[in-house]
């Protein structure tokens, strides 16, 4: 289910680490929580996050949450077809479903984040 | 007490089955030395008639309504249809709440799209939201969302837009760390363009004015927007005169990119005030921005048309301190008056109402500056309303008119320092001839 | 049967030629080349155009698709839907108020100045606070006015502060409006009672927090009982404590949150003093302030000497104007209205009989349906879901069901602290017919979840449309009727 090379966070972001740069999005769980997913807010090209800054929100018909970066970086692209059609999270959130590409600053900050298996167990624990 | 339904044995049943002996014994959790040791110091209870007589008593103590009066400015008395009152007051429109549950509020949710559609029609915009809480807070509304668009931080605010709109935007801005500069008007009485252009740089957020504006005086939107967009700000336009719209150019065709103001105008009555009926209009592609409730059309799984609150994640309940805004409320009941009316009025209807306005303000003025002495304040096109400068200050003039029963305009010099000896005349179809006439033969002897 | 008429749209039963006659024709001699030069419209494209006789149709055959209070028992959570007496209509319909205009000379409505003050006294007393303004349009344009002047009260002092606490438990609009005043918020936790964690509130109450904002009772229907501590510590430490007084229903005649530490709060006319929702507004949200705030007023404050009233604009201290006149003068008057035939013994049976009723159908239904929080209640009961979910059943499920049963839904999208909450707060003017009509309905409801849990999720059944797509609406939102082709 959950990608055995990604890293994950507690709110559910994941990140895909290629050379020095990592693409961001949410997991499976966290489309699932949220429901049909009508919106999503991007961030503008070029913007420095911190650990645990907010990149967007993502929206269903009656929530809103927000995305935070899993690591330092800076924004390099994001994925404009969500734009369009905002459910490619909902049907495939951890391929064509990513929302930005990030410079990584620091890679430090992937040390305290999951690994598949431990993220996996958090959701049992979560769901127990 | 009035209005409680059960019986003194429903009540020992009640009591019973929750196991207590007394309804004091409800209020345990509510430490005894905060509680309230004595009665309320509250006069009544007063029976139906007692307090029918009570408040006829107090009505009566208002001499305005015996009173001739040209009173506008942001308030004005329309005639309203008699379909209006009786339709408005069905019970199933005065005491539901909010259509929430929309299976069962099909009724508010259905008038709440059509009014939206009409506020498009009326504006010349693409989606309007089910109405904010009256004009004031709507320009506030719009100064917030034009800053929210352009992520900038100053606003040109025209100093002919209501003097107590321009206030509510001060006092909704202060704590924001956004600034409103004023824009003056000129000797027409419209925004001064040249001193509109030495403020307006990249900075700007919008330009807020109001047409037709304080002073009645229809404004050149199409060169303010033009202005505006300029700059890559935005063109926003309040109309506080909402009946002015059936006869002059919506807003939006002429550039407007949020159109905002009042729609008393539109079947509510005076009413000293309040409530009245905020509304807003925008280009659709600032739909996020939007502030307020807004109705949409979709399906039931059975696949008929029915109608839903929606986009709610804008809202302060789902959004909270991220919301666009912190508005809970609309003004259903006020908007439904509105739909109501516009729809017994129809087009011609709504033409021919806003025409007589011009019609009988045109001879109004023609009136009433033929009187020695009475100028014309700016030359600018009015709508229903005008300034009048007398040769003599308008507190003078104001009293000998209230000798006569005329309450004759509202003076200009509190908010307009700079406008001395003179007063905002309206006037609405409701004036016959002979009132206005009237006003003419009493103003030529207060001068006299 | 009337439920098989789908009503169009005005727009689609448009015709031309359908003229009203409402105006005379023009009286005054007609003035040609009138607004030259300006931009006159030509049509207002797919204006409608109907019939008075169709208008009236339109319109009460949409009123018939409503639900309303009315009609029955309307058991929202803390929105407080009470019978709405029919006389306080006609008197805030009064020719000699209803035709008065808001910049009228003071001399010629003195009627309705003292109608205002009269109310602003009356609140006072019931909430124990010095002096209220009537300006607020509705409850949260109330809570922006109150923060408003707690900040410019701080500021006054030399330092408006950065954070305000607000409770998980509190209304949604409470974080929004501190937001707009400026403020970050700061979430404090409940204890497991649902009430504010004392511990905590000490903790983070620190120097640069400017308020706490607290609903009392609150979104669980139960009331702070150290209220008084809270707002100790909340003072000690140089902060103010605003109340959002949504859920006054429960408290009037019995006590005063001016007697519990409260410096601000507001009061929703349309839910404690019963002006009707009208679907959405208007309403009404009064605000009321301590002695030392009540400089900072929004204008204009309404003046009394010798029986003559008069309107002040010039209060150097005020925070200015937070709408245009005189505040939503004819709730005003309802709410008026309600007081005065209540009385002093009538106003508190409103809290009496709010809490009876809701304490009944909380015993009567608490077999049926979870109580996670188990505090006493007052005007409202939270129940849950979670025995219902066993079956796969929600409280969305449950409200819908109740829709088929004749009855409307209770609150479920508060409070957040409880998951598949059903909110349900009957009011004080309920005959007992009506509330057993509710139980019995909701332990029906409780059966079939167990029972026959498809015919919950597929409710309601009977209505004029069933379930409506929601997400096809938010996803591409048609907000308007256009004119096709």
């Amino acid at each position: 289910m959950y990608p055995s090379d990604f890293y994950y966070t507690k709110e559910h972001e994941w990140i895909k680490i290629e050379g020095d740069e990592g693409l961001v999005g949410i997991t499976d769980f966290a489309q699932h929580q949220l429901g049909d997913i009508i919106f999503v807010e991007l961030p503008e090209i070029g913007r420095e996050l911190d650990v645990h800054q907010t990149i967007g929100t993502v929206e269903s018909v009656k929530s809103v949450s927000d995305i935070y970066s899993p690591v330092a970086g800076k924004v390099t692209a994001v994925n404009e077809a969500l734009s369009q059609t905002a459910d490619i999270l909902n049907k495939d959130p951890h391929g064509q479903g990513w929302i930005v590409r990030l410079k990584i600053k620091d890679r430090k900050g992937l040390d305290g984040l999951m690994k598949a298996g431990d993220y996996e167990k958090f959701l049992e624990g979560l769901e127990a | 007490m009035r209005y409680l339904s059960l019986s003194d044995n429903d009540r020992k049943e009640m009591l019973a089955a929750i196991g207590i002996g007394s309804t004091d014994d409800l209020f345990g959790c509510i430490p005894q030395e905060v509680r309230l040791a004595r009665d309320l110091a509250l006069p009544g209870p007063m029976a139906e008639l007692g307090l029918v007589r009570e408040m006829e008593e107090a009505a009566a103590r208002n001499a305005y309504p015996r009173f001739l009066s040209f009173l506008g400015g942001g308030a004005y008395d329309h005639l309203i249809p008699t379909v209006v009152d009786y339709l408005s007051s069905r019970g199933e429109f005065v005491s539901p709440y909010t259509p929430y549950q929309p299976e069962v509020s099909q009724g508010t949710l259905q008038v709440i799209y059509e009014f939206q559609t009409l506020v498009c029609q009326l504006t010349g915009l693409d989606i309007a939201n089910a109405s904010l809480y009256e004009g004031a807070t709507g320009a506030a509304e719009a100064v917030l969302m034009a800053h929210r668009l352009t992520n900038r931080l100053k606003v040109l605010v025209a100093r002919s837009l209501h003097p107590q709109y321009r206030e509510v935007i001060r006092t909704y801005i202060r704590n924001l760390g956004l600034q409103a500069v004023e824009v003056p008007f000129s000797r027409d009485g419209r925004v001064d363009a040249a001193a509109l252009a030495g403020l307006l740089d990249d900075t700007v957020s919008g330009i807020v004015c109001q047409s037709p504006n304080f002073f009645g005086v229809v404004e050149d939107v199409k060169a303010l927007s033009e202005a505006a967009h300029g700059r890559k700000a935005l063109s926003v336009v309040v109309v506080a005169e909402a009946l002015s719209m059936g006869l002059l150019e919506a807003p939006g065709a002429l550039g407007a990119d949020i159109v905002t103001g009042e729609m008393q105008s539109f079947g509510l009555p005076l009413s000293f005030g309040g409530p009245y009926l905020g509304f807003m209009a925008c280009r659709k592609e600032y739909v996020r921005q939007l502030p307020g409730r807004v109705a949409g059309q979709t399906t039931d799984v059975e696949g008929r048309r029915g109608f839903v609150l929606t986009l709610a994640t804008r809202e302060q309940h789902i959004r909270r301190e991220k919301a666009t805004s912190n508005i809970c409320t609309n003004q259903a009941l006020c908007a439904l008056r509105a739909t109501i009316f516009l729809e017994s009025l129809g087009r011609p209807g709504l033409r021919e109402m806003a025409w007589q306005n011009a019609q009988k303000a045109a001879y109004a003025l023609d009136v009433l500056t033929a009187v020695p002495g009475v100028r014309r304040r700016f030359a600018g096109p009015p709508f229903n309303e005008f300034v009048l400068e007398f040769p003599k200050p308008w507190a003078e003039v104001d009293a000998a008119l209230r000798t006569k029963g005329i309450v004759g305009g509202l003076g200009l010099e509190g908010a307009f320092p700079e406008l001395r000896n003179s007063a905002l005349v309206c006037v609405t179809e409701l004036k016959r001839k002979d009132d206005i006439d009237r006003l003419g033969r009493a103003l030529q002897e207060a001068l006299r | 049967m009337i439920k098989e008429i789908r009503e169009p749209l005005v727009f689609e039963i448009s015709a031309p030629g359908k003229k009203a006659s409402l105006l005379p024709p023009l009286d005054v001699p007609e003035t040609k080349g009138l607004l030259d030069g300006v931009a006159l419209r030509r049509d207002i494209d797919g204006f409608p155009e109907v019939a008075e006789p169709e208008v009236v149709r339109h319109f009460t055959r949409l009123s018939q698709k409503n639900y309303c209070v009315d009609l029955g028992l309307y058991p929202l959570g803390s929105c407080t839907m009470k019978y709405n007496p029919k006389v306080n209509e006609r008197l805030s319909a009064l020719p000699g108020l209803a035709a008065t205009h808001p910049e009228a000379p003071v001399d010629l409505v003195q009627g309705n100045l003292s109608l205002l003050k009269r109310l602003e006294g009356y609140l006072s007393e019931i909430a124990g606070m010095d002096a209220f303004t009537l300006q607020p349009a509705a409850g949260a344009h109330g809570e922006l006015t109150g923060m408003m002047i707690i900040r410019a009260a701080l500021e006054d002092r030399g330092d408006p502060r950065k954070y305000v606490l607000i409770p998980d438990s509190a209304h949604g609009t409470n974080p929004s409006s501190a937001h707009i005043c400026g403020y970050t918020v700061k979430e404090i936790k409940s204890n497991e009672d649902g009430m504010i964690d004392i511990a905590s509130l000490e903790k983070e109450m620190a120097a640069d927090v400017a308020a706490l904002m607290v609903t009392n009772p609150n979104t669980l229907g139960v009331f702070e009982s150290d209220i008084c501590r809270a707002a100790e510590i909340v003072h000690a430490r140089g902060g103010l404590v605003y109340m959002d007084g949504a859920n006054m229903n429960a408290l009037t005649g019995i006590v005063r949150p001016g007697d519990m530490g409260v410096d601000v709060l507001h009061i929703n006319l349309h839910k404690t003093f019963s002006t009707p929702h009208g679907g959405g507004g208007p309403g009404s949200g009064p605000v009321g302030v301590q002695k030392a705030l009540a400089a900072y007023l929004p204008v204009p404050v309404i003046e009394e000497k010798g029986g003559r009233f008069s309107v002040a604009f010039d209060r150097p201290k005020t925070i200015g104007r937070v709408r245009s006149f005189y505040g939503n003068f004819s709730v005003i008057v309802r709410a008026l209205c309600y007081i005065l035939s209540l009385g002093p013994k009538g106003v508190r049976e409103i809290a009496e009989y709010a809490v009876l009723n809701a304490n009944y159908i909380r015993k009567s239904l608490e077999q049926d349906y979870h109580l996670k929080y188990t505090a006493s209640s007052m005007h409202e009961c939270v129940f849950s879901d979670k025995f219902q979910k066993e079956h796969g059943v929600t409280n969305l499920d449950i409200a819908k069901r109740l829709i088929d049963y004749g009855l409307h839904p209770p609150t479920m999208s508060f409070p957040l602290i409880v998951h598949g909450a059903l909110m349900i707060e009957p009011t004080e003017t309920e005959s007992k017919r009506d509330l057993d009509l509710f139980i019995a309905a909701m332990k029906a409801i409780a059966r079939e979840a167990k029972e026959e849990p498809e015919t919950l999720k597929s409710a309601p059944h009977v209505t004029y449309v069933r379930r409506l797509d929601e997400v096809a609406a938010a996803k591409t939102p048609v907000l308007r009727w256009e004119k096709r082709g």
